[in-house]
Parts: structure tokens; C-alpha cells; sequence
């Protein structure tokens, strides 16, 4: 074995990140790494290169058990790390940024350009690539700067070279030139780490597959071992305590009139033709793997990314809005998925934090009405039992269930028609979950309409009356309530047709 | 359900430590320290000749800074508020003197002079917003445009000469007094209290601390991101526009070169030695008073003791430097 991490477990200031995880790989072998957000690929990944320090466990590289304590030293052992947005220094030219920190220097002390040079176009000959390596990396398309990486990589020596997402941004001729690259290496008796969930791409490149969730190595075997269905069965898992059914009405759902319809929309590689409907009063949920486009099409929706193609309708009428603030005016709110990136505003207040997008209906001459402002934030605190020591709490001293509510209730005071939320239980505990589901349930029987994105089974079985599915940018499948069954949903996400 | 919990805030109030107390203090202990030591070491301290040089050298900085706190709370800066100055104090001695327009009435041209200065700065202000929200320039970068320019325009406006000029009715915001109160403190409380009304009650105010204390949830709540910081570099050019009108006048001469020189530097260092953060996302309009109240009392603690202007810069320059320490050591 090239590599050898063992029971490696991590925690950040109490909470595991990592608990006994395990990977293996051999000298030129390509392990795909796929999990869910938070499943701790990327905390494994720099535990490995030496950004993080393990709290237990053993890792074996080339035969001798090592301690990385910094990036450079994992490098030094030949250990190549590339990155999305790869770190080559943009202005600098091909040749300069492949012995970056490592230059040729002539007798005199000086660059050895000619060296530099002829090195450079050496080394990315062996992957076919013949390109002028005096211009700036910035000229090249994003899979040709992946392989300058990745021939960085090479001239360091690397036995083993991890490529986290490494076709995110590519089209489908550049991914072909990366996997070209990716055999040439594996020819050479480089292993590669590939982090990916594009299941078509891993079968393709692959050998072996590690799995992880909730900080630990759920499967481990062979990619032609693993059927599609299992590999996403591993990847999203269930949880300990199933949610108990919720009780709804038995009225025929699809008599209600479409409140939403969404119909061919693209924008960019991540969404390319969503069709979806949510009626009145219906939890419509939206399904996927990672990096399936759900995030990005309620971003199109809400006006916050643009619509390239497709139409968006909201009670029959036509409507694309370039800003949030149209949609909103429109009656739609968004509770979005990273709570601290894009809901929050830390150190504000729950007050605050949960009036801000009915400021504008809550001013006399442009003075906030603090009265109303503290009788709503009085009653949605109660009516959603958020657990805080007073409204002028910071909302960041708050637990990620009641900071959850608090969003929530920014919208619910709008008075939505639409509320879209992200991921609504995300790092959430159980009880909270439960709590936050029955809550969208008994809106949604007041006539709200809720598109509900979820990676969770088990949320979108108990909860929403259809699911769309996603993958890769499109919408592959709708289960109808009748329809929804947990092999269903797996098959539609694993992109099988039965 | 538990909804309200009253137990914690004696619990958190319990454990405010040194570090703490001087975050939210400091700027006050250190006002009332400097005024302690001249009362018992400066001679002549406690008189109103003191008070009054002090309170009309610190009534420009605590306008612009009073600004800049706003600027800064979106999480951007304005470095054109010097530059601003000179192009404000420059043009109105050009009006009031019938250099500019062709008005005889001089008390029209009197009023012109206090308000087409201050609308000509808006603009540029504006000019600001648009280079940092259209633009999305760096806030620091976009400022320095006119920083540069600014400066330079109001030489080439006046040729680069002195303006001198005797205009009561002009130069009263800046030696008239009403009710014993010199005119430029009482623009200066105005402005100060103005903007904090402005920052706790109205919507806007909520919105630029909103802005500055999370962009992306700031937009996604529906607060028109644009408008809102466009709207602070206006108010900040209005403000700096004011202050470069009292700041002529109150020197009879507008002089291109030296309005407003180093303003920039001395308002936001006012802002930071009053505690917001310079991160944005929050605006303490009284501390920023009081650091501009701090750094002049220091400033002039140094001169009336005998120690040069000079010497005086490096202390403000530690001043800052305390400053920042402490804010973090108060966010850890």
C-alpha cells in the first residue's frame, strides 16, 4: 500500500468531525472519495496533507508512518494537493509556475530560464499538451491550468496527487483531456485521490471507492463491486430515529393550482434544464445528490443568480427577477442552506436578525415602528418556541435548531405564498427536526406553498406531497405522494431506470 | 415550550472580563484620564479660552468622522473626505465672491455658497458609491481616485491660489455663536446626534449595519445592497462638504492645498479609536465622538506641554495601535 490512514478521529472544540475513519490507497490507483456535505471528505483530506493535526489514528505513506504537521512537509514526501480553483499564480507564465519555489538557478544564483523553460515543455509533452509556456497561466481555460497543476505535481515527484472536484467547472471535452492526464499518471505509477459525485465520471476513472457519512467510512470496495444504488444507499444513509410519519390530509393533491412552475431553466454548468411545479398548500421537495443543482435553481428562482434559459411562472404569470428584493415583493422567501454564510447576520439580535426583510413594511417615515417590530418578534419567538435568553440576544450565541427558527421566521412574517428552504434541518439535533418538519407541514395546510431542497431520505419521505429529482443539472424524475418510496427515490437519484 | 428565559444576562454580565469592559470603556476611561491629567499638569486648563479652541478644533473631525462611521460600518472606507474638504472650500468663496455665477444679490449668493458646495460633494460622493457597487472596486481603491483627483481639481478650480476673503455672513458658521455656543459645535452636535438617530431608528440605518455585517444575507433578505452604499459615500461627501466650509471660514482663506489635509487619516482613526469595528457591521457614532474628543485632547495635551506636532502623530499612531488591540482582545 502507497498510503495508509487508519481509525483516524478529529474533533473541533468538542464536536467529531472525524470518528475511526480509514483510507487506503496503492501506487498508481485511482480512489474516488465521495460523501455527502459535512461526511468529513475534506477533513480527512487535510488531516492527510497536514493543514489539520488527527487526535488519534495512524497514517503510513511509502512504507514509514508519518506526522505531517504542515502542508509543505506532506509535499516534501510527495504528496500533491489541487484544488478547485487551483492555486497557480494567475499572472505568472507556464514554465514559472511549475517550478514555482523550486527554480533552476543558473551558476551565478540566477533563474535558469532556458532550464525553465525546456523543462516545462518536457514534462507537458508527456501529456500531450503543446502549449507556449512563456504566457500567463490567466491565458489557459481551466482544464488546461488543472493540467499545469497537475504537471507541477509531477516535476515535485508526487507518488500520490488528490484532486478535490476536479470536473466542477470543466465541460464534457475538457473532463476527457483531465481523465487522459489522470491514466497518464496512473501509468506512471501515480495514485490519485479523486473527490467527486458525478457517479458516471467516477465509474469511468475509478477504482476503488471510499464512502464516507457523518465522519466515518461507511463502504469500501471496488467501484465495479459497487451497484449505483448502493454506492448513494451508503452515501446518504438513514437516520438512527426515523421521523414519524406526519399526518396529513387525504385530499387529491393534484387538483390544487400550481403556485409555482418552473419549466426548462438553465444558468451556467451547475443548472441546465430544471422543470419543477409546487402548488397551493403542497410541500414540494427537491432531491439529488451533491452538486445536482438543487441550491443553485432556488438561487435562479429567488433572483439572486440569472435565468439563462427556460421560464419561471408564479400563478401563471411570467416572472424573472434579478434581485432578491423583486422576489420577495412577489411574496417568496428563501431560508438558505449555509445559515452562517448567507442568513445570519451574527451580531445582530434575534430582533434584528428576524425583521429584516419586513423592515420595509415596518416603517413610519422611514422610522422603524419598534412597538410592532417587538409585539411580531414577541409572537413568532413563541409560536415557534425559540429557546432565548431575550430578542436582543445576539443571534450567534444562539443553538443552530433556534437560529433555524428565527430564519424561518423572518419569512413567515413576510407573509409568504412561497417559502423555499435549503436543507431545513441541516445541523439541526432530532428533536428540533422533527419539530421544524411538523411546523412546514401545518404551514403548508394554511395554503403555504413550500419547495423543500433536502439530501435526506427520510425528511423528504415524511414531509413532502412530490419530489423532483436532480442530477446533474437536470430534472430526471417527479414522485407523485403515491409514488414515493425510499427505493424509488434512491433508483431516480442513482439515475437508474428500472 | 421554554420560549423566555430571563436567567442568563446576570450569568453573562458576571463574566465580562478586563479585556471586555475596556472594549465597551476604554475610549471613555482614556477620554476622562487625558482631561484628570491637564486639569492637574496642563496650566490654564479649566478655562473657556481651552474649551473653546478645543471644542472647534475637534467639531471638522468629529463631522467627517461621523461619516466615515457610517462608510465604515457598510465594511468600506472613504479616503476622498480631505480631498472633498478643499473642493467644498474651495468653491464657496468662488460663489459668495460672484466669481462663479452671475447673481448681484449677494445674500442669494450667500446661500448658494453653503449649499452648492455641499450638493457639488454629494455628487462626488456618489461617484464613490458607484465606483464600489457598479464597479465593485475595492472601496479603499475607489476613494483613492478622488482622493487624488479631488485635491488636484480644487488647485486647478482656484489656479492653485490662495482665496482670501471677509464675509461675516458667510464665515458665521464658523465664528458666529448662538447662545454663547460657537456655530460649527452646534452643526457638529447636530450631525452627531442626526446620525445616531439615523443608525438606531430608521430602516436604512438598520440596513447599512445589516450590509456590513453580512453582505451576502444582507442581499438575500432583500435589502438593496447598492442603494444602501451608495447612499453612505453621499452622506459622507455631504459631511466632509461641511466641514471644508467651516474650515474656510473659519480661516478666511480657502487654500486648496491645505483644506482638509490628512483628514482622511485623522477621521478614521477617530472611528477606530471609538470602537467600530473597521470591518463594518457596526457604528458607534458616541465613541467615534469621543474618539475624535481623544485624539485631539491628546494632540493638544502634547502642544501645551511643550511637545511639537510631530511628536503628537506618533503618539496617535499608538493611540490606534491600542486601539484595535483591544477591540480584538474584546471580540476573543
Amino acid at each position: 500500500m502507497l498510503l495508509s490512514m487508519q481509525d483516524i478521529s478529529k474533533a473541533f472544540s468538542g464536536v467529531a468531525a472525524l470518528r475511526s475513519a480509514s483510507l487506503t490507497i496503492a501506487e498508481g490507483e485511482v480512489m474516488a472519495l465521495v460523501g455527502q456535505n459535512g461526511a468529513g471528505k475534506s477533513t480527512l483530506i487535510k488531516i492527510l496533507t497536514g493543514a489539520y493535526q488527527r487526535d488519534s489514528g495512524l497514517i503510513r505513506f511509502v512504507g514509514e508512518d508519518v506526522v505531517f504537521s504542515t502542508p509543505a512537509q506532506s509535499q516534501a514526501k510527495g504528496i500533491a494537493t489541487i484544488y478547485q480553483e487551483i492555486n497557480l499564480a494567475p499572472q505568472r507564465s507556464v514554465a514559472e509556475n511549475i517550478y514555482l519555489s523550486r527554480e533552476p538557478k543558473t551558476r551565478l544564483g540566477l533563474l535558469d530560464r532556458r532550464a525553465m523553460r525546456e523543462g516545462a515543455a518536457a514534462v507537458l509533452k508527456t501529456f500531450n499538451l503543446d502549449i507556449d509556456v512563456d504566457l500567463p497561466v490567466v491565458r489557459f481555460s481551466a482544464a488546461t491550468r488543472q493540467m499545469i497543476a497537475i504537471a507541477r505535481a509531477v516535476t515535485q515527484k508526487a507518488r500520490l496527487v488528490i484532486m478535490d472536484e476536479p470536473t466542477s467547472s470543466l465541460d464534457e471535452r475538457e473532463v476527457s483531456i483531465l481523465f487522459e492526464t489522470i491514466r497518464t499518471l496512473k501509468k506512471n505509477g501515480v495514485a490519485v485521490l479523486f473527490i467527486g459525485h458525478r457517479l458516471d465520471e467516477l465509474y469511468e476513472i475509478c477504482d476503488r471507492i471510499t464512502i464516507m457519512r457523518d465522519g466515518q467510512t461507511v463502504a469500501q470496495s471496488s467501484m465495479r463491486e459497487m451497484p449505483k444504488m448502493e454506492l448513494v444507499r451508503h452515501m446518504l444513509g438513514k437516520e438512527l430515529a426515523a421521523f414519524e410519519a406526519i399526518a396529513r390530509d387525504a385530499g387529491n393533491d393534484e387538483t390544487k393550482p400550481v403556485r409555482l412552475s418552473v419549466e426548462g431553466v438553465g444558468s451556467g454548468v451547475r443548472v441546465r434544464d430544471v422543470s419543477l411545479t409546487v402548488r397551493e398548500g403542497e410541500i414540494s421537495g427537491l432531491a439529488g445528490l451533491l452538486g445536482a443543482g438543487r441550491t443553485e435553481t432556488a438561487r435562479i428562482i429567488f433572483g439572486v443568480d440569472r435565468l439563462e434559459k427556460g421560464s419561471i411562472s408564479i400563478d401563471r404569470k411570467e416572472r424573472s427577477y434579478t434581485e432578491p428584493a423583486d422576489a420577495i415583493a412577489d411574496g417568496i422567501g428563501l431560508v438558505s442552506e449555509d445559515r452562517k454564510i448567507d442568513g445570519i447576520i451574527p451580531d445582530m439580535s434575534i430582533r434584528e436578525n428576524m425583521t429584516l426583510a419586513l423592515l420595509p413594511k415596518l416603517k413610519k417615515a422611514g422610522i422603524v415602528d419598534r412597538a410592532r417590530q417587538q409585539e411580531i418578534v414577541a409572537r413568532y419567538i413563541k409560536a415557534l418556541g425559540v429557546k432565548c435568553a431575550s430578542p436582543d440576544q445576539p443571534i450567534k450565541e444562539l443553538s443552530g435548531g433556534n437560529q433555524q427558527k428565527v430564519l424561518l421566521a423572518r419569512w413567515l412574517c413576510t407573509d409568504p405564498r412561497i417559502l423555499i428552504i435549503d436543507e431545513p434541518t441541516r445541523g439541526i439535533d432530532i428533536g428540533a427536526k422533527a419539530e421544524i418538519l411538523k411546523l412546514l407541514r401545518s404551514l403548508a395546510d394554511e395554503g403555504l406553498s413550500v419547495l423543500m431542497i433536502s439530501s435526506e431520505l427520510e425528511e423528504l419521505l415524511a414531509a413532502a406531497d412530490r419530489v423532483t429529482i436532480l442530477s446533474d443539472g437536470r430534472s430526471v424524475a417527479v414522485l407523485k405522494r403515491n409514488e414515493l418510496s425510499e427505493t424509488a427515490l434512491l433508483s431516480a437519484m442513482a439515475h437508474q431506470v428500472n | 415550550m421554554t420560549t423566555i428565559d430571563t436567567s442568563a444576562p446576570t450569568s453573562r454580565a458576571a463574566r465580562l472580563n478586563v479585556a471586555q469592559f475596556l472594549g465597551r470603556y476604554g475610549t471613555f476611561s482614556a477620554f476622562v484620564l487625558l482631561l484628570l491629567f491637564n486639569i492637574f499638569v496642563t496650566p490654564n486648563f479649566l478655562s473657556w479660552q481651552t474649551l473653546n479652541v478645543n471644542l472647534t478644533q475637534v467639531a471638522t473631525i468629529v463631522i467627517v468622522a461621523t461619516g466615515m462611521t457610517l462608510v465604515i460600518a457598510t465594511g468600506g472606507i472613504d479616503l476622498s473626505v480631505g480631498s472633498l474638504m478643499a473642493i467644498a472650500g474651495a468653491a464657496a468663496p468662488m460663489i459668495f465672491m460672484g466669481k462663479l455665477l452671475p447673481i448681484d444679490n449677494t445674500g442669494i449668493l450667500i446661500i448658494l455658497s453653503f449649499i452648492l458646495p455641499v450638493l457639488l460633494v454629494m455628487a462626488f460622493g456618489w461617484f464613490n458609491g458607484l465606483l464600489v457597487t457598479r464597479f465593485s472596486i475595492q472601496p479603499i481603491v475607489a476613494t483613492l481616485v478622488l482622493f487624488i483627483a479631488g485635491r488636484g481639481l480644487a488647485q486647478v478650480a482656484t489656479n492653485g491660489n490662495l482665496q482670501v476673503f471677509k464675509n461675516p455672513d458667510f464665515q458665521f458658521i464658523a465664528l458666529g455663536r448662538i447662545a454663547g455656543i460657537p456655530a460649527q459645535v452646534i452643526i457638529m452636535i447636530i450631525v452627531a446626534v442626526l446620525a445616531h438617530c439615523l443608525i438606531r431608528y430608521t430602516v436604512i440605518g438598520r440596513q447599512i449595519i445589516a450590509v456590513g455585517g453580512n453582505e451576502k444575507a444582507a442581499r438575500l433578505t432583500g435589502i438593496p445592497v447598492r442603494r444602501v452604499k451608495t447612499f453612505v459615500y453621499i452622506v459622507s461627501g455631504a459631511l466632509a462638504g461641511i466641514a471644508g466650509l467651516i474650515v474656510v471660514a473659519r480661516n478666511s482663506a480657502s487654500d486648496a492645498n491645505l483644506v482638509g489635509l490628512g483628514m482622511e487619516l485623522d477621521a478614521i482613526a477617530a472611528v477606530a479609536v471609538g470602537g467600530s469595528l473597521l470591518t463594518g457591521g457596526r457604528a458607534n457614532i458616541l465613541g467615534t465622538v469621543l474618539g475624535a474628543f481623544v485624539i485631539q485632547l491628546v494632540r493638544y495635551t502634547l502642544l501645551a506641554n511643550g511637545v511639537p506636532d510631530a511628536a503628537a502623530l506618533i503618539v496617535k499612531a499608538g493611540l490606534i495601535i491600542v486601539a484595535v488591540f483591544i477591540q480584538q482582545r474584546a471580540k476573543a
